[in-house]
């Protein structure tokens, strides 16, 4: 490394933002700077990812004061692979995203970069922050961006969704603020590790932790919370469902990941894991139901979204449990994550694509399509592939950790949800599979000749390849995320 | 009933459940208040002990711009968003900025401009030692321009049109170049050089009062306004 | 009666207004007043932050959650500007200031 590691903490924030300010500084070129941003951001977390994998954990004191006074940022496996996973999506996308706005308005596509940078940016800032308060101003930067963004294409039903989607993220961002609040009231520093060295189950501890897990849960739309999601991420841009829904939703709950396994820790013994476990169920069946009834690809891919995220939240009183192995819980959980990210940002680009060539993305417009558009449609299979999490993809290892934990957890309920919720997904995956690879005559096509842009297919390709591939290379993804991350018991004070 | 109407506010029964659960929220909430002990890190003496170290006098100041510096550089970025976000979504301005022309309007202006843009600097410059600073002098200077708007002073041939973008962003632009610059040099992240951190707070300052009186400005429009945009025919693109 | 000290007393005022934003928020469909509402949350959560800071009332104030509040207070203004302009094309687009799921 020519230098030294802890920049590369600065570097990943800092880079992105000023391709955002470049962009939006010269509209005519938005494209090319933002293409040249986003490879360049893209190398700088590959080698943040080293130098944390060759180093250690990392600690960047901003300004030179250290916390608690200052604010700290931290790059430890968990925060590593976030940012690695942003970065593989966000360089797939920014691809994508070329081909997609090329054709589309100039005014759509001088808004559209300026408003990705600083997505990745506030992404990448809350991946890193170590300081409460610092991370409710990352949280409002990723909502106002994403709002924006579902809003760009300008039809009456997403500037609808987008307002929606402001509301209820503004009011969870200020649920959250409150919880910092008492937080602060109570203990009076905001750093997260010196919170936690100090944090104990008293009553302002325990509203704080309701606030913040209840405001966070309204960001990660966990049900009965999801409302705003399918309509937000299914009239958006492709492109943008595809950020909003592999990557938006992840930092909101990684904030909850991380403060349960350290301010809340103390809390571990409560109910409040076992409510967001039954959450999580609700999620996954009321997702699943949905998703198999809607007419329209963006739509059924949406409601996958809100059952998906169900199993982030289904092993949380594992991973709250002294008990149980909650490194290993940790794991199936980040593991999940990733899988998603990659299969998900496919599913949405492949329905973006046929979108694109049909003019609509109706399930009964893609019968027999697989001939005509082989990369979208083969795309779109091996993401569903590794959301219906058979094997060899990289669902199928997330969801076997998972299953591991709740065996050895006695968890039996959660055993069968989990087998269950491949069960439905297999049943709306097929749904648009299953017609895509019928064999019909030329003329009963609904597009006798669909056109895709390069970029556009190979882009989504090149997502759902990797969902099926991280199945092979999980060892050294979990080998990252042994790298410093803190996880406090309860009993610890 | 037209969907232009009012809210209608009876209280019908789904909100008076709703009040119920917040009456339940607010109670569960003051009884946390209620047990709140006395904080068990003191945050207060560690912010004043180093304030000589911080470069300026006033504490908040010395929060916002030293210790907790980085804090307000994502601040400055989520006013360029949103500005950025507000031209994505609203294409041209709604307001119209040809407003009448009123004497007593443009007199008032006349007489304040002047004495608005001094009170600017004057808080600008007395955010290092007492109550003031750059959000305070760009809401002063905010305030100025949506006079000036609204008194039609804004000419959409102004020779200013060209400087709004650059204006916009030389806030944050200030940030990132120093914040960033200091760690290049081989200090860390925004660490200013002991010495001088009075000066390089003050150039901050200084950059960043601009773009958040412009952006203030930018917001009262709520929309990209005209001749604004570098990008010829970008503002008049309806699709 | 309980004897409340100043920093409790305004506290406890804190979370009254976020209970009154939150409710309106909640309740009523109009854009308009949604948003209103969602400013008077967030002054019920930067009272909180300014009454910890008052403390017991001995000695200065501490100034970190001052500085909390001011960045928390711009961070509120754009977010307020965004959700009007939205708030502005929806009744552009729909001819109606509230959401179509809202509509009586």
């Amino acid at each position: 490394m020519i230098l030294e590691s802890e920049i590369w903490l600065a570097l990943v924030v800092l880079l992105p933002l000023a391709g955002a300010i470049l962009t939006f500084m010269a509209p005519r070129y938005a494209p090319q700077i933002g293409t040249v941003s986003g490879v360049i951001v893209f190398g700088a977390v590959v080698a943040l990812t080293l130098a944390v994998v060759e180093s250690d954990a990392t600690r960047l004191t901003v300004g030179g004061w250290g916390a608690p006074l200052g604010i700290d940022l931290v790059a430890d496996g968990l925060s590593t692979l976030m940012l690695l996973m942003t970065a593989v999506v966000g360089l797939a996308i920014t691809a994508y995203a070329v081909g997609y706005f090329g054709e589309s308005s100039a005014h759509k596509r001088a808004y559209f970069w300026p408003l990705w940078l600083f997505l990745w940016a506030s992404m990448n800032a809350l991946f890193l922050s170590g300081d409460v308060f610092n991370l409710y101003v990352t949280l409002e930067l990723l909502s106002l961006a994403a709002v924006a963004l579902t809003a760009l294409v300008g039809q009456p039903a997403a500037v609808q969704a987008a307002m929606r989607y402001m509301l209820v993220g503004l009011a969870g961002s200020l649920m959250y603020l409150m919880g910092v609040a008492f937080l602060y009231a109570e203990i009076g520093v905001l750093d997260i590790m010196a919170l936690a060295s100090v944090s104990e189950a008293t009553p302002p501890v325990f509203v704080s932790a309701a606030l913040i897990t209840a405001g966070l849960m309204m960001k990660t739309a966990l049900f009965p919370l999801h409302f705003w999601l399918p309509p937000a991420h299914a009239n958006a841009a492709a492109p943008v469902s595809a950020l909003l829904s592999a990557l938006v939703v992840k930092g909101s709950f990684y904030i909850l990941l991380r403060l349960w396994l350290t301010v809340f820790a103390p809390l571990g013994d409560t109910f409040a894991p076992y409510v967001l476990s039954a959450l999580g169920i609700g999620a996954i069946i009321w997702g699943s139901i949905q998703a198999l009834r809607q007419p329209s690809i963006k739509l059924l891919v949406a409601y996958s979204t809100v059952a998906q995220l169900g199993y982030l939240f289904l092993l949380i009183p594992l991973l709250m449990d002294d008990g149980a192995d909650r490194q290993a819980v940790l794991s199936g959980i980040v593991y999940f994550m990733i899988a998603h990210a990659m299969a998900k940002s496919a599913a949405f680009l492949s329905a973006g694509n046929i979108l694109h060539a049909l003019g609509n993305d109706r399930i009964t417009s893609i019968i027999g399509m697989s001939r005509k558009m082989p990369l979208t449609i083969t795309a779109f299979a091996l993401a569903g592939i590794s959301l219906v999490a058979l094997p060899p993809s990289a669902g199928f290892i997330a969801k076997w950790l998972l299953l591991n934990e709740a065996i050895d957890g006695g968890q039996w309920l959660l055993v069968v949800v989990i087998i269950a919720g491949g069960l439905l997904a297999a049943g709306y995956v097929m749904r648009v599979v299953g017609p895509a690879f019928r064999q019909v005559a030329d003329d009963q096509l609904a597009v006798a000749n669909p056109v895709v842009p390069a970029s556009m297919a190979w882009s989504a390709l090149g997502l759902a390849i990797l969902a099926i591939v991280l199945g092979f290379t999980g060892v050294y993804l979990l080998d990252v995320l042994d790298i410093g991350v803190v996880i406090l018991t309860g009993g610890e004070a | 009933m037209s969907d232009n109407s009012y809210d209608d506010v009876r209280l019908t029964p789904a909100r008076r459940f709703v009040l119920a659960m917040m009456a339940l929220l607010v109670g569960g909430l003051a009884a946390a208040v209620l047990s709140i002990e006395e904080e068990v890190i003191e945050l207060r003496d560690l912010a004043l002990g180093n304030l000589e170290a911080s470069g300026v006098g006033n504490p908040v100041t010395a929060v916002l711009l030293n210790y907790r510096s980085y804090d307000t550089f994502l601040e400055v970025a989520v006013l360029l968003l949103a500005l950025i976000g507000i031209w994505a979504v609203a294409k041209k301005a709604r307001i119209p900025i040809k407003s009448p022309n009123t004497p007593v309007l443009i007199t008032f202006e006349r007489l304040f401009m002047p004495l608005m843009i001094v009170s600017g600097g004057y808080l600008l410059w007395l955010g290092a030692d007492r109550t003031g600073g750059a959000f305070q002098a760009g809401a002063v200077l905010g305030a100025l321009g949506v006079l000036w708007v609204a008194a039609s002073l804004w000419t959409p041939n102004d020779r200013l049109r060209r400087l709004t973008r650059p204006a916009l962003v030389v806030g944050m632009a200030a940030f990132l170049l120093v914040g960033g610059g200091m760690m290049l040099l081989g200090g860390d992240f925004f660490e200013y050089p002991r010495e001088d951190a009075k000066t390089w707070i003050l150039l901050i300052e200084t950059a960043a009062t601009i773009s958040i009186g412009i952006t203030l400005v930018m917001l009262f429009i709520g929309g990209i306004p005209p001749n604004a945009d570098q990008n010829k025919g970008e503002s008049g693109d309806h699709d | 009666m309980i004897d409340l000290d100043t920093g409790t007393f305004y506290m406890l005022v804190g979370t009254v207004l976020f209970g009154i934003g939150f409710y309106g928020l909640i309740a009523y469909p109009h854009l308009l007043r949604k948003i209103l509402a969602m400013n008077i949350m967030g002054i019920g959560v930067f009272m909180i932050f300014i009454a910890a800071a008052y403390g017991s009332g001995e000695g200065d104030p501490d100034p970190v959650p001052h500085a909390l509040v001011i960045t928390g207070i711009v961070v509120a203004v754009c977010a307020t500007g965004l959700a009007l302009s939205l708030a502005v094309q929806v009744q552009a687009l729909t001819g109606s200031p509230k959401l179509d799921a809202d509509k009586e």
